[in-house]
Formats: structure tokens, sequence, C-alpha cells
């Protein structure tokens, strides 16, 4: 007899064809920390309202906590460990700017940077501002992040990086 | 290779922070990412009253739901714990609920599974009864209430055992000032005396990683992995309550995601240490955001103020009468009473001064520190108070402080001599930072404009000590031991820089092992920026001493002629046989020459090691038609000393601001019968980045004498005046003043409404 509340998916992580038997309830948060060990994307107000959860789900950055890993079958997930090996300018950039204390919030804000930079190559600060809005920082880097943003975009839209 | 020879600059230098990659890369370790072989997670079932005697607890339908391991209640606590009340000030907290209740979301059980939802479900089982008491929540009314939080206070160190036994009271400590003659005295003798009233409300940390902590029996001892802000007294209080060695508990605490005071002295260590021995397994709670919002707020509090002013406008005398609302446990909250008590008549110089801080217990969720140990509080009263006062008297505010500053050699409410001009300084350039005194924009139509500054003072802590261990290996590296915490805040990469500084080493080669009591030495904790001065100057005193132990190890195998080039490696070779081994220097500092004050008069020669100094200056603009109020630009001005890692330093001055300016501006949290009704992000809303106004940070070029390389801590300095800042702005603008934060919309239209003769109804 199958257990009603597992299932197995299949997807692609961080590059690499995986599967998974996952709970039905999981969130993708859960599928990523408990199923393979990522903890880059983590769960903090656990509503959809700060952004620390964030994840690349085809190709779209989504709130982890509020996505069921159920989802994910069949899809492709890109995480902040994606390529860690060698940094991009974005997190070159938030390591210049200092654009973070904890840390706790960083991935979820690279990930969205990336995502505006892709849609908007050139962001005013109105745009950054309007854009990084739903990620919290509570250590109050914002004046810094700003800056980092606006520094990786100057220097993709010269080299044309494209980002991960 | 001779790593004397390169040249480092470590000391001035805004290195990135250490750990930079690991945080951009997602991988930095957090307890937040720990699990261990067989771990239980546990889940907090909690109260839903907030005043009641406990009459039955069944756990029977839990126990009995598939999946959960164990369900533990207070009594069973004590089969650990015999007298199972934990505080760092007073031992009056239980680890889970005895007998009482006393706020609502107080623990009163915890389930045990291998699976969290589970764990969660079975709490909702757990069925409690209780007999309701009286409650009380408001801290003047708890002054002269006939119920009690307390049945008798329950004092936990020798400094208040003067309190124990104290029965029929909310007042858990008061502190109290007096300075001069008597102050009525002075009243009945100024030209002007001006009284006011403040309030705050309570707000929370909400760091984004919750509390969380992994206990782990040994076997011979426990391990206890958390996040916590104050590692050495996790195992000094976890060890008192199981009756151990202190050397069979080992605490360890790698990354935190944030603490701001939220993670300081015990939180859920001791129920998670309870709950791993006596399910003989590790045990993991990690708090949801929702919780912490039971577990832990800023004070709340009321703020009476009341001055005389002679005929030049010089302040004679001053009364404060501060009620802290402490929540239903002690924790820190006295020390927050009496520490910002001490400078609560701000940075004046006046002659006759009588302060009364009192902290006090409801049935609200405990208050402990946050950033600034209750000096937001303090100055929001003190420098509205400051501004109206001015108004009155018809002085511009800025000259009205410069008559009443605190001057350099001049003596501070507390007896102690200010020993450095900053606070002349920092005033100046608050000022100036608003171009105060030249022509200003004040808007037309319903957008008024306005701009207004304030300033404060704050005491460090005193008595307090920190230990570091500095290892040089013979390759010349190093690698410090100590028990500070990095938060955020970059002490790992500050005290790296002073180490490279002593050793003349590249920053890069030393490394800095994070705190865990079985290798690292003592410290009084991670809080209220102290580390920088007290854990700076314990570990470059450690690094002087493993120098001068390799000097003498190079005399003893004669490499230390004038002149000689013997690199460190040859040294321990010619010593050792081999090129390996080590020499350990190792250093503990408490600043010397501190008087505890007086408790009658709170007066001390020197009270503490180094003074704080900041100020904030800010320009709103105001929609008179819906209040709203928009901050235009904050200026921050703070004495930090000489500057270890001047960009960290200015993030951290930026970073305190901008949570004060939540805090000011939207975050409350709200009560209903002792429940908190906003426990989400979706209705307490911190800052976002379209709430950030233009900051601009401003560091004096100052150095503090007895500090590491001139320096001093400055984490909390740039939350002291934000909020006073903005009152007076919003003063400044529409002519309106607001008594209580947070300064929403709704409260400045209603001011305005009032000021109008046309007052708002209460819907
Ligand atoms: S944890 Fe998912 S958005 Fe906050
Ligand atoms: S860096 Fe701490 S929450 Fe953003």
């Amino acid at each position: 007899m199958t257990d009603m509340n597992k299932q197995t998916i299949n997807f692609t992580l961080n590059g690499k064809p995986v599967s998974a038997e996952i709970e039905i309830h999981w969130t993708l948060v859960d599928l990523l920390q408990r199923g393979f060990d990522l903890y880059g994307a983590r769960q903090s107000c656990g509503q959809g309202l700060c952004g620390c959860c964030t994840v690349v789900f085809n190709d779209k950055p989504v709130s982890g906590c509020l996505t069921l890993a159920a989802l994910v079958d069949g899809g492709t997930i890109s995480t902040i460990e994606n390529g860690e090996e060698e940094l991009d300018p974005v997190q070159e950039a938030f390591i210049e700017a200092g654009a973070f204390q904890c840390g706790f919030c960083t991935p979820g804000f690279v990930l969205m940077t990336r995502e505006l930079i892709a849609q908007n190559p050139d962001p005013s600060e109105e745009d950054i501002r309007v854009f990084l809005t739903g990620n919290l920082c509570r250590c109050g880097t914002y004046p810094q992040i700003i800056e980092a943003v606006k520094t990786a975009a100057a220097r993709m839209r010269t080299t044309a990086h494209v980002p991960v | 290779m001779n790593d004397q020879a390169i040249q480092s600059q470590a000391v001035g230098a805004s290195h990135p922070r250490r750990e930079a990659r690991q945080k951009v890369t997602g991988r930095v370790e957090y307890i937040h990412n720990l699990r261990l072989p067989n771990m239980l997670y546990g889940k907090i079932c909690r109260s839903t009253v907030a005043h009641a005697k406990i009459v039955s607890i069944d756990t029977s339908e839990a126990e009995a739901y598939p999946g959960v391991e164990l369900v533990l209640t207070g009594e069973d606590i004590r089969k650990v714990m015999p007298d199972p009340y934990f505080g760092v000030m007073f031992h009056d907290q239980p680890v889970l609920a005895l007998d009482k209740v006393r706020y609502v979301g107080e623990p009163v059980a915890i389930v045990l599974s291998k699976d969290s939802n589970i764990a969660d479900d079975a709490c909702a089982m757990i069925d409690v009864q209780y007999e309701e008491l009286e409650p009380v929540f408001d801290e003047l009314e708890a002054l002269g209430a006939s119920t009690f939080v307390h049945e008798e206070l329950k004092p936990g160190i020798p400094e208040i055992s003067f309190l124990k036994g104290v029965r029929d009271t909310n007042v858990g400590f008061p502190y109290q000032l007096r300075h001069g003659n008597d102050v009525d005295a002075a009243f009945e003798a100024a030209e002007h005396v001006f009284e006011h009233e403040f309030r705050t409300h309570p707000s929370a940390h909400v760091p984004l990683e919750p509390p969380v902590t992994v206990a782990e029996p040994t076997g011979e001892g426990l391990t206890i992995h958390t996040a916590n802000q104050s590692p050495s007294f996790v195992s000094y209080e976890i060890s008192r309550l199981l009756g151990w060695p202190q050397s069979k508990v080992r605490t360890r605490v790698p990354f935190l995601g944030g603490g701001f005071g939220a993670k300081l002295w015990i939180r859920l260590e001791a129920l998670v240490a309870a709950a791993a021995l006596l399910a003989k397994r590790p045990v993991k709670v990690s708090l949801s955001m929702e919780e912490q919002f039971y577990t832990i707020t800023k004070h709340g509090a009321t703020l009476k103020i009341k001055s005389g002013v002679d005929k030049d406008g010089k302040i004679i005398a001053r009364k404060c009468n501060v009620f802290w609302n402490g929540g239903a446990y002690a924790d820190i909250g006295p020390a927050v009473a009496f520490h910002a008590g001490m400078t609560a008549a701000g940075p004046y110089d006046i002659a006759d001064v009588a302060i009364d801080s009192l902290s006090v217990y409801t049935n609200r969720p405990v208050a402990g520190a946050m950033r600034g140990f209750g000096h937001p509080q303090l100055i929001w009263a003190y420098e509205n108070h400051t501004d109206m006062m001015a108004h009155e008297l018809g002085i511009d505010p800025l000259e009205f402080r410069r008559r009443n500053i605190l001057r350099e050699g001049a003596e501070h409410a507390t007896g102690t001599k200010l020993n450095t001009s900053a606070v002349e300084q920092v005033l100046e350039r608050v000022a100036a930072g608003v171009d105060w005194g030249k022509p200003f924009d004040k808007g037309e139509g319903t957008i008024k404009r306005g701009r207004g500054f304030a300033i404060g003072i704050k005491a460090s802590i005193a008595p307090s000590t920190s230990e570091a261990i500095v290892r040089i290996s013979s390759d010349g590296s190093a690698t410090l031991y100590c028990s500070s915490v990095d938060m955020g805040q970059g002490s790992d990469t500050a005290h790296a820089q002073i180490v490279a500084e002593v050793l003349d080493i590249p920053v890069e080669r030393v490394h800095v092992v994070h705190p865990d009591t079985d290798v690292t030495p003592y410290d009084t904790g991670t809080l209220g920026s102290r580390s920088l001065y007290h854990m700076g100057n314990a570990a470059r005193l450690a690094a002087l001493d493993a120098k001068d132990k390799l000097d003498q190890l190079a005399k003893e195998v004669g490499a230390a002629e004038p002149g000689s080039n013997v690199p460190i490696w040859e040294i321990f070779a010619r010593k050792n046989g081999m090129p390996v081994g080590n020499v350990v220097g190792t250093a503990s500092f408490t600043p010397p020459g501190h008087v505890p004050p007086d408790p009658m008069t709170g007066q001390s020669p020197d009270i503490t090691p180094y003074w704080m100094f900041g100020g904030t200056a800010a320009e709103v603009e105001i929609d008179t038609e819906t209040g709203r109020v928009t901050i235009v630009k904050l200026v921050n001005v703070a004495d930090a000393g000489k500057l270890i890692n001047p960009k960290i330093v200015e993030h951290q001055i930026s970073g305190a601001s901008i949570m004060q300016l939540g805090q000011t501006m939207q975050e409350k949290v709200h009560f209903d019968f002792g429940q908190v009704t906003n426990a989400s992000f979706a209705d307490y809303k911190i800052p976002s980045m379209l709430d950030i106004p233009e900051i601009v940070n401003d560091l004096l070029d100052s150095e503090e004498a007895e500090g590491p390389f001139g320096a001093k801590g400055a984490g909390e300095t740039g939350s002291f005046c934000v909020s006073s800042a903005v009152a007076n702005a919003v003063f400044d603008a529409v002519g309106v003043r607001v008594h209580e934060m947070p300064i929403t919309g709704e409260t400045v239209y209603r001011a305005l409404r009032e000021a109008a003769n046309d007052p708002l109804g209460e819907d």
C-alpha cells in the first residue's frame, strides 16, 4: 500500500536532475532543507512577506514558504547555492557595498536583484525600491543594498553579463 | 618567510566582513540550519489566558497521537532541574509554567516528535484548565493594583538580595538617583517649571532568524547549540539549573540571523536542555515569527519629566519618573530601569536631579533589552521635553541646548565627570546636518515641511568582563578564541583586525573561533555596544601576551639578537626539533576603576568606562489633510571613537537608525486583554525599502583613551535620537506635539484636529 501522504517528484535542481520522496504538505523550503541540505532559502515570516525563502522556480523567483513541494514536480529549481564556486556581479557588489549584516535576508535579495536586472538592466533608484520592497532586512542595510544593485547593474550593462 | 616584515593596515581600514562570501552564497552557518541524527522537534503549547492558576493539564490525547515521542509539562522539568526557575537577575521565570500562568503565550507544555508538523498538531490537543485571576497590563495601573503578578520577589544575584521575599508589589526593581540638593526646593526657586508626560509602546525585535536552540546530550554532559548573544551565561545558568559543573555544559554559537537583544540570556535554552535530557535525544526548538512576539518585546514605558529653568534659560533642576512595563518576568528589565535610569536627565548640566526608574511586572510578554537598552525611550522623552521648553521660553532649540549641555570636566548627574567634549561636537554637527539656523522651505498649501534634531547620551555597562586567547602557530598565523557573538555587527572582523594589528600580520591570517564554551573563555555577553571596547581590549592584550611569549621563545633559542631576522617557523624548529608548536597568550579585561553607584543616590565617581553620544536630525514632510508624515532625510551623528573598520561602523549607525525609524513611525505591538493581536509581518510592519529616507551618517573623529586603538562601542548609538528628532521636526512643520509613539498619520491628524479645536471622535 502506498502512503497517501508521500509522493515522489522529479525536477531539476541547480542544473542537475534529481528526485525526492516528499510528504504532500511539504513546502519548497522543507524540500530543499530536508531533502537536499540546502539552507540558503530559509523560513522567517512563513507568510510570503519577507523574501528570506526566495527560490527561482521555472525562471521566476517565488516564496519557498508558500510554494508546495509537490508543485515542483517536472519543474526547474535554482537556489542561491547554484554556481557558488564563482561569485556573480550581484554577489560581488553586495560584498563591496557591505549590503548585509547578519546575512539572513541576503540570498533573497541577491536572487531578486538578479531578476530585477534581467528585467530592467538600468533600474532607477525608484525602480529598485519598488521591485525589492517585498524583501525585508531587519538589520536595515537597505541603503547599502540600493548601492549594490546600482553597481551590479552598471557592471552588467558594460560586460553584458548574463545572470545565472 | 617573515610575517613580521609584512606591512598590514589592519586597524582603520574597511575590510569586508570575513564571512562575506558564505553570506552571499547562502552557506553561512546558523543554528537555523542545524539538524542532528535522531533529533526531535519540539513545539510549545502556550497559555491562552493572561493570569490564571493552572487547575489541570491533560496531555493524554497529545501523547496518544501517532508520531509523538514525549509531552512534557512544568512538573516533568523538575526531574532534571529541581528548582526550574531561571533569569539573569531574578530567578522568577519557570522553564514551563508551574501552578500559574502570567501572560498569554507563556509556555505550558512541550511536545516532541521527529516531525515538527506532528508536534504542532499535537500541541492543539493538550487540554489546560485555568482558574482565571485578575490580570494587570498597564505599568501605571500595576503600581496600585491589588493583583500581583508574582507572590514574592525572587532576586537571583547578590546585588539585589535586599529584595528577597518582598511581597505584595508589582515593582520588580526601584532605581533611584539623587544629585545635588532637593529638587522640589529648586522648583520653588525656579523662574519657570515645565512638566510633561510621554509614553512609548512595546515593540518587537523580530530578527529574521527567530530564536532557535538545539540541545544534545553527550553522555557525559550536554551541548547546547544556540542562537544566543551570551554563550557564557547560557553555560552558567543551565549548569546552575541542573546542578552540574559548568564545564559539563558546552554552549556553542555560530552566526546569528540578527539579535538586537532578542537572543540574550536564556530564551529557549533551559527548556530545550531539559527536554533533551528527558528525551535522551537531541531536541530542536525553532520559534515561528508569530511566537517571537510572545517571547520578548522592547519595553513600553511611561516617562514623566519635570524641569525648573532660571531666568537665563539654564535648567537648574530636573525630576524624572520612569515606569517600565517589564511584562511577566524580570529578564534584564531591572537592569534597563537601572541603566537607562542613570541617564534619564540627559546630556545636560543640571545641579539638582532626582530620578526614579521602576521596572514593573505586568501580565504581558517579557520585555528585555533592545538596541539602546531603554535609551531610545528615555531620549524620546527628554528631547521632546527640551524642545518644548525652548519653544515656550522663546529660545532657539540649538541655543537652549548650548546653554545647558554637559561640557568636558562637568559632573554628570551620576556624579561621574565627563572626560570628553564629544557631546558638544555631536550637538553642533547634528544641527549643521539640517542647516539649522539657515533658511528652510516650510512648504505650502497642505504640504508642510519641518526639521528637528535631538542628542542623547548612554553609559556603557559596568562592571563587565571579556576574556580572550590568542594562539600563534609556527607559520606565524594566529587564532583568536573569544565568546563574542557575531550577529551581523561585524565583531569577528573587527576583533581579527585588532589581533592582526598587534601581531603585524595580514588580517586574513587571523582565524576567529566562534563561541564554544569548551574552548572560548568567558564573556559577559554581546550587548550594549560593549564588545569592541571590552573584547577588543581583551583580544589586544591576549595578542600582546602571545607576542611577548614568542619574543621570549626567540630569546631562549638564540634568535633575538638585534637585527636577527629568524623566521617564526625556525624559532619553533629550534625549540621543538620541527617547525611545529604554538605560543598562547591570554587576557582578561574588566575596565579598572569602576565604583558601583550608591544605592540610595546613584552617585559614583566612576560609573562607566566610556560614554556613548549620538544625535539625529530629521527633515519631514506632512500632508495636513491626512496627517501622513514622510521622512525626507535623517542625519545621524555619532561619537564612535577611532574607527577600527569605518564602513562597518557607518553601517551599524545607519542600520540602528533604520530600526528605530520603524519603531518611531509604524511598529507597535497591539494587545487585546493581554493577547498580542498583530503577531505577524502582515499586521506588524517593519521598515521596507520604500520607507527609507536619504540617510547621512557623520562619524566624529575622536579617540577613546582606554579603548583598543582608541575605539569604543557604537552599535546602538544610531538608535538613540531618531524618535525625538522626528517628533521635533513634526512640531516644526505643523506646530503639534506628539506624546506617544508611533508617530502615525492618524496620531498626527488627531493632534492637528485637536489643535484646531475640532477633535476627532474615537472611531
Ligand atoms: S519566509 Fe517566505 S516570505 Fe518570509
Ligand atoms: S542583513 Fe540581517 S536581515 Fe538583512
